[in-house]
């Protein structure tokens, strides 16, 4: 599917990374009170793949994407972009951003949940307004604008107003508008919170075409795992302001324990008797073709339940989870469990969170 | 007094009120409206926070709009004389009232300006839009139909104040009002002129609400 090395997302970390942030903290001061918002995040952020930070309201997601193009300033750690570090470009206290940090923010674009669009403006001014900001002329901004607006599938709507496009193509309005000063980088700030379950799709596709296409780096954050499940190659899950858990989402679903990929692919049953083990199975790459449920009662000559199964498409690649009924102890199973971790599965014992599930079918 | 009399009064009353309002409404818009856009941009949580100059420029604002306006007009007379050379008649006049209504319009204009979304300055600002940009691309277009509402209003109460400019001759239709009618009981002309101050503010009100209309017809279109 790859067509060449760049393009492809890089599963382990070794790619080039985009954005990395470094001992990220952000405290916010009001008279007698100080909260943490973003309390030591060290993210990294590889070249050409989209990456989802998920968390709760108030996990600190937002100030995060606000961090990485300093619209919030960190109280401490760095950030850089692209090789630059921004941070080192903020000096003093004033609030005014410095030239070099608008021209690297120019290379950053930004999209958000209420579209921020100016509603003074027809659509192609809209999508003007960063080519106005760097200074381009009147012809290249239109021809730019029209370009852009045909890439989002907007070409017939350049001269409507805001107010008279739905909340899909408001979005897609804000991503190209986003991606007139050709940005490496684009930062989504919930960018589909405000949108229906079908325009999200859409939007999200689009996002996934361009990442393709431009080979665009996606920063997103979202409070909403279809997301991360739909478009992204990587994820980091937020809570309190730190990072609990992030990599690539392969390699996620294939972490025991992993409460991302808990998340990312849920499977419900319960036992149906005492004295059984329950065990949930992760399929992924070839194995997910496989008739392993099958083969297991025949090798052993058990009876196994099934107590709930899903079969899904996270990243772009197949990914099954089952959650299977065993009889007998854990002991009396060892056997189809090191079986099953043969055959290239991610085997979880849920419920005990013992040494024994650490272990990672490689 | 007849109609015949009463007409040439009438008619000069209204040059120089249309005289008096229209160059103190020019003033103040050029005053007020930089004054409006430093409150904002000034204040805390703005792109040029700066507690000095907005704590310093809110309170001359502060005064300015306290001050009666009749106040005002007698406690300027030095500095109208230093500014036109007399401080009578329609000219003179302008002073006070467009001293007046700067604070008042920039009142207006800060209320305006702060009323746009704050998302649309974060987004100017992630594409690398500084205070210039921010200012003459998203807060003014954007305040536009605000803004001229807020006009609309400070014309109407340049109207008023015009009124009281006859206490240092400045002349105009309130000025016709209060000498002839109020003065020398001519009820006549007083009912006629009131009449023409009416219609006047009507128009004022209706072109307002036009301009405000077309502005935002786009805007809210199909919503």
């Amino acid at each position: 599917m790859c067509v060449s090395a760049t393009r492809c997302r890089a599963l382990d970390s070794d790619g080039q990374p985009v954005i990395t942030t470094t001992d990220l903290t952000k405290v916010y001061r009001s008279r007698d009170r100080e909260v943490t918002a973003l309390d030591g995040v060290n993210l990294h952020v590889e070249q050409g793949e989209v990456y989802g930070v998920i968390g709760r309201s108030g996990a600190g997601k937002s100030s995060l994407i606000r961090c990485v193009n300093l619209l919030e300033r960190p109280t401490s750690g760095t950030v850089s972009v692209a090789g630059q570090d921004l941070t080192a470009l903020v000096t003093g206290t004033g609030a005014r951003p410095p030239a070099a940090l608008r021209r690297a923010r120019a290379g950053i674009g930004m999209i958000f949940q209420h579209f921020n669009l100016l509603s003074s403006r027809d659509v192609q001014k809209n999508v003007e307004l960063p080519l106005e900001i760097l200074g381009h002329s009147g012809r290249e901004r239109e021809r730019k604008a029209l370009e852009l607006l045909d890439l989002v599938g907007l070409a017939d709507k350049a001269r409507a107003h805001p107010a008279q496009l739905s909340g899909g193509q408001k979005q897609r309005v804000g991503i190209a508008r986003a991606l007139a000063g050709d940005p490496k980088v684009l930062l989504s700030d919930e960018a589909t919170s405000a949108l229906d379950p079908e325009t999200t799709r859409s939007v999200l596709q689009l996002l996934r075409d361009l990442n393709r296409q431009l080979g665009l780096t996606v920063l997103l954050i979202t409070h909403e795992m279809d997301v991360v499940k739909t478009v992204c190659d990587s994820a980091a899950l937020m809570r309190e302001g730190r990072v609990v858990e992030s990599g690539t989402v392969q390699r996620l679903l294939a972490t025991p324990g992993s409460e991302l990929a808990a998340e990312l692919f849920p499977v419900g049953g319960t036992p149906t008797e005492a004295g059984t083990t329950v065990v949930d199975i992760t399929f992924h790459g070839e194995a997910a073709g496989r008739p392993v449920v099958s083969h297991l009662a025949r090798a052993y000559d058990i009876d196994v339940s099934i107590l709930g199964a899903a079969m899904d498409t996270v990243g772009d690649r197949q990914i099954g989870r089952m959650r299977i009924e065993l009889p007998g102890g854990r002991e009396e199973n060892a056997l189809p469990l090191a079986h099953l971790r043969e055959q290239g599965l991610t085997v979880e014992l849920p419920g005990r969170g013992g040494d024994l599930t650490k272990e990672a079918a490689k | 007094m007849t109609w015949s009399e009463m007409q040439p009064l009438l008619n000069q009353g209204l040059v120089d009120t249309v005289y008096m309002v229209g160059w103190s409404t020019l003033i103040a818009a050029l005053g007020g409206l930089p004054l409006g856009v430093l409150l904002v941009l000034t204040d805390r949580g703005g792109m040029l926070r700066n507690t000095v100059v907005n704590k310093v420029v809110g309170a001359i604002v502060n005064v300015g709009r306290s001050l009666p306006f009749i106040i005002l007009l007698v406690a300027l007379i030095p500095f109208t004389k230093l500014l036109v050379g007399t401080f009578i008649g329609p000219t003179a006049a302008i002073v006070p009232l467009a001293i007046g209504a700067i604070p008042f319009f920039a009142r207006l204009v800060e209320t305006a300006i702060r009323e746009v979304d704050h998302g649309l300055v974060e987004a100017v600002q992630s594409m690398g839009g500084g205070t210039r940009t921010t200012v003459f691309k998203v807060l003014l277009p954007q305040a536009l139909p605000s803004l001229v509402a807020g006009l609309t209003t400070t014309v109407i109460v340049l109207l008023g104040y015009s009124a009281m400019a006859g206490a240092v001759g400045g002349g105009g239709l309130g000025d016709l009002a209060l000498t002839y009618g109020y003065q020398r009981f001519e009820t006549g002309l007083m009912l006629a002129t009131v009449g023409v101050l009416i219609v006047l503010v009507t128009l004022v009100q209706l072109i307002g609400d036009l301009a405000v209309r077309l502005l935002t017809r786009q805007e809210r279109k199909a919503g």
